[in-house]
């Protein structure tokens, strides 16, 4: 018998109950017909305020937020915590936005940001330019809830990936079968889980470590002693910028990233929206705990599981679990943990889909694709984006993911100038913003190259840190490279319109109109969406 | 806001919107926390102030949605 087995029995119940509502899901707010991307895609465009609250939340903090962000603040300390004010920032900046996006989307009938881009540009080259950066940045984040389980599944001791396979089987079969509606429901489970665990963790885990002021002061002293220049449990003169920036930057990404649009899109109207906006902060609150359990695993002494003589800093929260708590206790944890990958890895694999089936195969392969036609393409696309992540997880070092995921903030933000500045204004021309998307991914990759990590030896790619040093300054401040691509995007997409509109060089047509980003549930719609764009 | 008189256009502008300055600039004022003492329930300021600063982006957001739905 295994030191873990009462952990991997409530861990197995709790998976299997959950895997089983995935299915029943289908049957909740039963529609007369699942085959549509209104429907499958998109839940019927009918959630209400509660239902949104744990879809958004559930989709936004992942399995992923819960492992890697208290690991970055066992290693780094204070920078770790910029996951609080960027999230704190980012509800009060969509606020508006996302409510204009979900009025336009309404009456156009879009499902993903590159529909919008689509219509708002007259332009299928940015709107395809705008979906395979959102295909790029998701895919890796769904190959990250992997990483998530294996973290768990680690602290149980169990190696192999087998039991990953199994899961990310019944995943991709409930999601095909339910689609949104699987989620969604889920969610629920998800997330009182979370919470659960968090409040017991915040409460009991201080109390046997001798108070938050021991555990800020353990840390303080593994800080002071280590070697590492930017750590602390305060921030110094180099890294505030960089905190600022990274915050910032990652707040103004969020929403570009199709799956979080996909969870604002199903909701039924712009109130539901803004309701939630004052509500989704409680996951921040949450998430700021969450991060604290780094300090926890720092006090409580931890040592990450070793695999292959490298330390994995992501299974710090699952060991801290494991050595505070009863078995039975940290069995629901790591269900917590397990199911809150289901969640995100679900409605990130229906976003992947739909901008294929909508921005890729209705545009260019199959133009008069049926409702139902596009339901099975997302259905069959979705199973694929699933098996693609599991391929990667397989195949490849985990660590590419992390990598990879890295660079797929600095690539969503690159869509902000179309996406949400579009929102506001027409102002651009559509071949300036093709130029700055393109200009701003050069960019950022070339930022994003020359970033070393001394802590793991890597050369390249090793974080988003980038060292003003790089452009010529004496200085060893450091700024997030999302941020400093999206300066040089939004300079090249400002410049490139200047000089279209003066070579008078021919801008897509606008398909929407002013009135349609203010309308609301109950107003009409159109129908068809206008498809006479040029290339 | 969606209710406006009819034949005026409707807006989302509102003086209102100014408040959702507040809690996107407070978390990025690095000088305002970035101290340890004073300690909160053992909390260095670093932590416990930009957890406030949650109460501010939800009593912010909240206005403005009562105030402008």
């Amino acid at each position: 018998m295994s030191a873990h087995t009462t952990e991997l029995v409530v861990f197995i119940v709790l998976f299997l109950i959950v895997s089983g509502m995935g299915f029943v899901a289908a049957r909740w707010r039963r529609p007369s017909d699942l085959a549509s991307l209104n429907e499958w895609g998109l839940g019927g465009r009918s959630f209400g305020s509660w239902v949104t609250w744990f879809l958004i939340g559930g989709d936004l903090y992942t399995a992923y937020t819960f492992v890697a962000v208290p690991a970055l603040v066992f290693s780094a300390g204070a920078l770790g915590f910029y996951a609080l004010p960027y999230t704190v920032v980012v509800y009060p900046l969509v606020f508006l936005v996302l409510a204009r996006m979900w009025s336009v989307s309404h009456v156009h009938g879009f499902v993903t940001p590159a529909d919008f881009v689509r219509a708002r540009f007259g332009s299928p080259t940015l709107a395809l330019a705008v979906a395979i950066t959102g295909l790029v940045a998701t895919m890796p984040y769904i190959a990250l809830q992997l990483v998530g389980i294996e973290a768990v599944l680690k602290a149980m001791g169990i190696t192999g990936h087998l039991p990953i396979i199994i899961a990310f089987a019944i995943l991709a079969a409930y999601t095909y079968q339910s689609g949104l509606r699987a989620p969604a429901l889920i969610a629920f489970v998800k997330d009182s889980l979370i919470y659960i665990v968090i409040l017991a963790a915040v409460i009991y885990i201080p109390a046997q470590l001798g108070g938050w002021d021991s555990i800020f002061d353990a840390a303080k002293a593994k800080f002071d002693a280590s070697a590492a220049p930017g750590d602390g449990i305060l921030l110094n003169a180099n890294n505030q910028l960089q905190y600022i920036t990274l915050a910032f930057g990652s707040a103004l990404a969020l929403f570009l990233y199709p799956h979080s649009l996909t969870g604002v899109l199903a909701s039924k109207n712009r109130n539901v929206i803004k309701r939630n906006m004052s509500a989704l902060p409680a996951y921040s609150l949450v998430l700021g705990l969450i991060a604290l359990l780094g300090f926890m695993a720092i006090a409580a002494g931890v040592k990450p599981v070793t695999a292959g003589g490298k330390a994995d800093t992501n299974t710090i929260v699952p060991v801290l679990f494991d050595q505070m708590f009863p078995d039975w206790f940290t069995g629901v944890a790591y269900a917590a943990i397990g199911i809150g990958a289901l969640v995100p890895a679900a409605i990130m694999s229906i976003a992947a889909a739909n901008l294929f089936t909508r921005n890729i195969y209705r545009e260019y392969i199959n133009k008069d694709a049926t409702d139902a036609q596009e339901a099975n393409v997302s259905k069959i696309a979705s199973l694929l984006v699933k098996v693609g992540a599991v391929l990667c997880i397989l195949l490849l070092d985990p660590q590419f993911s992390i990598d990879l995921q890295l660079i797929g903030g600095v690539v969503i933000l690159q869509t902000l100038p179309s996406v949400a500045l579009g929102l506001y204004t027409r102002w651009f021309h559509k071949g300036g913003l093709i130029a700055g998307w393109a200009a701003g991914l050069a960019a950022g990759m070339w930022m994003l190259y020359l970033i070393p990590n001394p802590a793991n030896g890597k050369q390249h790619f090793g974080g988003s840190a980038f060292g003003l040093a790089n452009l010529g300054f004496d200085t060893k401040m450091t700024v997030y490279a999302g941020f400093l691509a999206l300066g040089v995007n939004l300079v090249v997409a400002a410049l490139g319109t200047l000089i279209f509109r003066a070579a008078k060089v021919a801008d897509g047509k606008d398909a929407t109109a002013r009135d349609d980003y203010f309308a609301d549930e109950g107003d009409p719609k159109v129908k068809d969406l206008d498809l006479t764009g040029s290339h | 806001m969606t209710t406006g008189e009819p034949g005026q256009p409707r807006t989302d502008r509102s003086p209102w919107n100014w408040l959702l300055v507040l809690p996107i600039v407070l978390p990025l004022l690095t000088f305002l926390f970035n101290a340890d003492e004073p300690r909160l329930f053992g909390f260095p300021l670093f932590y416990w102030l930009q957890i406030a600063f949650i109460v501010v982006g939800v009593v912010s957001t909240t206005i403005v949605y009562r105030m402008t739905k």
